[in-house]
């Protein structure tokens, strides 16, 4: 069957690489000699080490495959690229576990402080970084890069461009997390929030972001329909629009190309003001564009219904990205940020209501005429209520942003509640639905392992999100009031301290919820692992299919 | 042609859809940054702001660190409880040359742009060492591996000549002399402290930790709490001339 004609050798792009780790392992091994701190030899030789592995990877990748690289169609179906989809659905997983149990253990050092162990490397200063970029940008981010590789090939019905490219993007991606991680326990941060890592881990992610581009610009070209589905636009504005807040915020200068410290260009003011205009889109891009893509592809999937309202998704799209770049001001409300740029940032948020609530009517609705599979399905009853849940959220956050409510709730625990009725509710949610969905999918296996167990981590889940954010709502509003309260003789009733202790239970049983979903993730590790390993395969039926138009 | 068949034009080329997002998210990043590096009321005038002292810096890079602005803010806002539990409500000024900002979003525990003169060296140090030795219902973290960590007086000329170049206006004669004054700082005995606080309006000379040798992170972290927000004298201060 071998076609001896072809003979074999490196492809550019496997030379090219090739020789771009080695030098790359060497420049890193220099930097590791010359580090000024420990921390960043440190990363120069886990950096140097990944550079060698990535080399042998690729010569050994090499003399393994046969001469031709993988076909782009087989039979006329195209030949989906699944292995990097695997590795990140997997990654996604793990990540997840790990971040969801370091919110516990910040969680529970609120509630009990002696947990901190007086250890610099896991004080809740430097773990609570290590949770949040755990969540958003390791869970959240392999989910967004394992979906979005699989829905832009099968929407387009061609395979992933690039033979190498898509492997850089997701190896890249999950070493950036393991550069930022590390360094949050050794004390390497910014301490800006939610851009925590430091200039080369920055950089190192700008290289592994224009390349994730690439990839998914270059498949949309091969595409064999003529126009880009929906869900694509969503995953285009999240890839564009992270890469411009990336860049954006994070300019800054390092004390030495041998150290780990740095100092951002911007200062007081304009800091902050960048620091929320990219903070808050991390959440509207990041959290919100990426996984609504989500929400445009797997819903519709999972349901067999078409979206809703093909002209309600073009009015949510672009209305969305427009108006969320507007809103960063409302987390700097009564600071020394100019009146007018807050009474800009709060106008937008309360706008912002209008298409984030079309877009959740665009994905309730599609369940016109399929509402009967939500008592059958706990998959797509998850993908559903993740939809209500950013249906409330979105609703609570422009309610938030008006000044007066604001002065109330922010620097409460009412924040940290709104940001987790989203993250665990939304995000968690689509995430863990759509997860479910892709496993059986890219192993090729007829269905889930077990939909019992759905229902079991649905439930669960469900109860620890109540718990939490039920907890931080009536943490947040009543330290808020309690700030705030005054006797019948004009002074201050509470001296700070009594406000912390009265927060005391709500963190016993914010950290109870906490434990619940990360118990709930657990069920859904063992679900998927028993999918992949004991699942039945699927026989793919040749169907001939026609482009839309 | 109608509205949504124009759009398809979006729908079937990439580029024209990329353009198309670069587009509309730049309009409100652009109307709300960009002003503020150039509208004059953005930041106040106002007498007695300057960088900080090696010793001040080095003890503000370990608050950085330690990601300490995750439960404390430095933002007093201005509403009648804050100026009346904090002091005056902060201002723009005050943080202009911070490389971050450190304004925080969450108070788990207390603000701290007017912490500065408020509490003791020794205060801070016990505290810092063991929160709840001073406030049992504290759930601040404990820090005392701050107090056997040495600040390398050497280092921080580096740091000063990089935010010099991202805007602080560090003087030459600061920089030069970085490393003697972050020992004189600490050290009320050395020899260069009256050089030092002439370099310095209004910094304070005390051995903060309480401990002879080296400057500790402890010694620079309370440094810089016990000068946060005392740099603007509000007695003199001029809230009409700033009106925005």
């Amino acid at each position: 069957m071998s076609q001896p004609s072809i003979s074999k050798s490196m492809t550019i792009g496997e030379s090219g690489l090739a020789v771009v780790f080695a030098v790359t392992a060497f420049l890193c091994v220099i930097a590791s000699a010359k580090a000024l701190d420990a921390p960043f030899a440190f990363h120069a030789a886990l950096s140097a080490a990944a550079s060698v592995a990535s080399v042998f990877f690729i010569v050994n990748r090499y003399f393994e495959r046969p001469a031709a690289l993988p076909p782009q169609e087989i039979n006329g179906r195209p030949n989906y690229n699944m292995g990097p989809i695997k590795f990140a659905s997997f990654m996604a997983m793990f990540w997840g576990i790990a971040g969801f149990l370091v919110g516990l253990i910040i969680a529970s050092q609120l509630a009990w402080p002696a947990l901190n162990f007086d250890l610099p490397w896991i004080s809740f200063g430097r773990l609570r970084p290590l949770h949040t970029s755990a969540v958003i940008f390791a869970f959240g981010g392999n989910v967004l890069i394992a979906t979005s590789f699989y829905v832009v090939q099968k929407s387009c019905r061609a395979r992933l461009a690039g033979d190498l490219a898509p492997w850089f993007v997701v190896l890249g991606y999950n070493f950036f997390i393991l550069i930022a991680g590390t360094g949050y326990l050794l004390g390497v941060t910014q301490s800006k929030e939610y851009a925590e890592p430091e200039w080369y881990a920055d950089l190192w992610l700008t290289i592994v972001w224009v390349v994730y581009l690439l990839v998914f610009l270059a498949t949309i070209f091969k595409r064999k329909e003529p126009h880009i589905f929906v869900a694509n636009w969503f995953y285009l504005a999240f890839i564009v629009t992270i890469a411009v807040l990336h860049l954006g915020n994070n300019p800054a200068l390092p004390v030495s190309v041998f150290g780990s410290k740095s100092y951002v260009a911007w200062g007081g003011i304009q800091d902050a003001m960048f620091q929320w205009w990219y903070g808050h889109n991390a959440v509207g891009f990041f959290l919100t564009a990426g996984f609504l893509a989500i929400m445009y592809y797997f819903i519709p999937k999972r349901a067999e219904r078409p979206i809703y309202s093909y002209r309600l998704s073009i009015i949510h799209f672009w209305a969305l990205i427009f108006l969320y770049i507007w809103a960063g001001p409302h987390h700097l409300h009564y600071t020394a940020l100019p009146d007018w740029t807050q009474t800009l940032g709060m106008t937008f948020s309360i706008m912002l209501w209008m298409p984030s609530w079309g877009g959740m009517i665009n994905g309730l609705m599609t369940l016109s005429g399929a509402w009967d599979k939500l008592r059958t399905d706990p998959v797509l009853r998850m993908l559903v209520v993740s939809v209500a849940f950013y249906g409330m959220s979105t609703f609570e956050g422009p309610m938030m942003s008006i000044k007066v409510v604001n002065s109330l709730s922010h620097y409460t625990d009412w924040t940290i509640g709104h940001v987790h009725s989203g993250a665990l509710g939304w995000v968690g949610f689509v995430s863990f639905g759509a997860l479910y969905c892709l496993v059986p999918w890219a192993w090729n296996r007829k269905g889930l392992y077990s939909l019992k167990l759905v229902n079991w981590h649905f439930w669960v889940a469900t109860l620890g999100i109540v718990l939490y954010i039920s907890a931080m709502w009536v943490s947040g509003i009543l330290q808020g009031l309690m700030w705030r309260a005054y006797t019948s003789l004009g002074f201050l009733e509470y001296s700070f301290i009594e406000t912390v202790e009265a927060m005391h239970p709500f963190y016993i049983i914010r950290a109870a919820g906490g434990g619940l979903f990360l118990i709930g993730s657990l069920i859904m590790a063992y679900n998927l692992w028993m999918t992949v390993r004991v699942g039945e395969q699927e026989v793919q039926m040749p169907v001939a299919l026609q482009p839309a138009e | 042609m109608s509205f949504w068949t124009r759009h398809q034009v979006f729908e079937k080329n990439s580029i024209i859809l990329i353009v198309g997002i670069l587009l509309v998210v730049a309009v409100g990043g652009l109307v709300e940054i960009t002003p503020l590096f150039y509208l004059k009321s953005t930041i106040e005038k106002v007498d007695g702001v300057r960088p900080y002292t090696p010793l001040e810096l080095a003890g503000r890079n370990v608050y950085v660190r330690e990601g300490c602005y995750l439960c404390h803010s430095q933002m007093v806002r201005p509403l009648r409880d804050e100026v009346e539990r904090y002091g005056h409500f902060s201002l723009a000024a005050e943080s202009m040359y911070d490389h971050p900002f450190q304004w925080g979003s969450k108070r788990t525990g207390p603000d701290l742009a007017r912490v500065g003169a408020k509490y003791s060296d020794d205060w801070h140090v016990t505290h810092l060492t063991n929160p709840r030795a001073i406030v049992p219902q504290s759930v601040m973290p404990g820090y005392p591996f701050l107090g056997k960590a040495e600040v390398d007086p050497d280092a921080i000329a580096g740091d000063m000549r990089a935010l010099r170049t991202v805007g602080v206006p560090y003087s030459d004669e600061q920089l030069a002399n970085a490393a003697a004054d972050l020992k004189a700082q600490a050290d009320p005995d050395n020899a260069g402290t009256d050089a030092f606080t002439k370099r310095y309006a209004k910094a304070v000379v005390r051995n903060f930790d309480g401990k002879t040798g080296t400057p500790t992170e402890m010694d620079a972290l309370v440094a810089y709490l016990q000068m946060l927000g005392t740099l603007v004298d509000f007695k003199i201060y001029n809230e009409k001339a700033n009106l925005r």
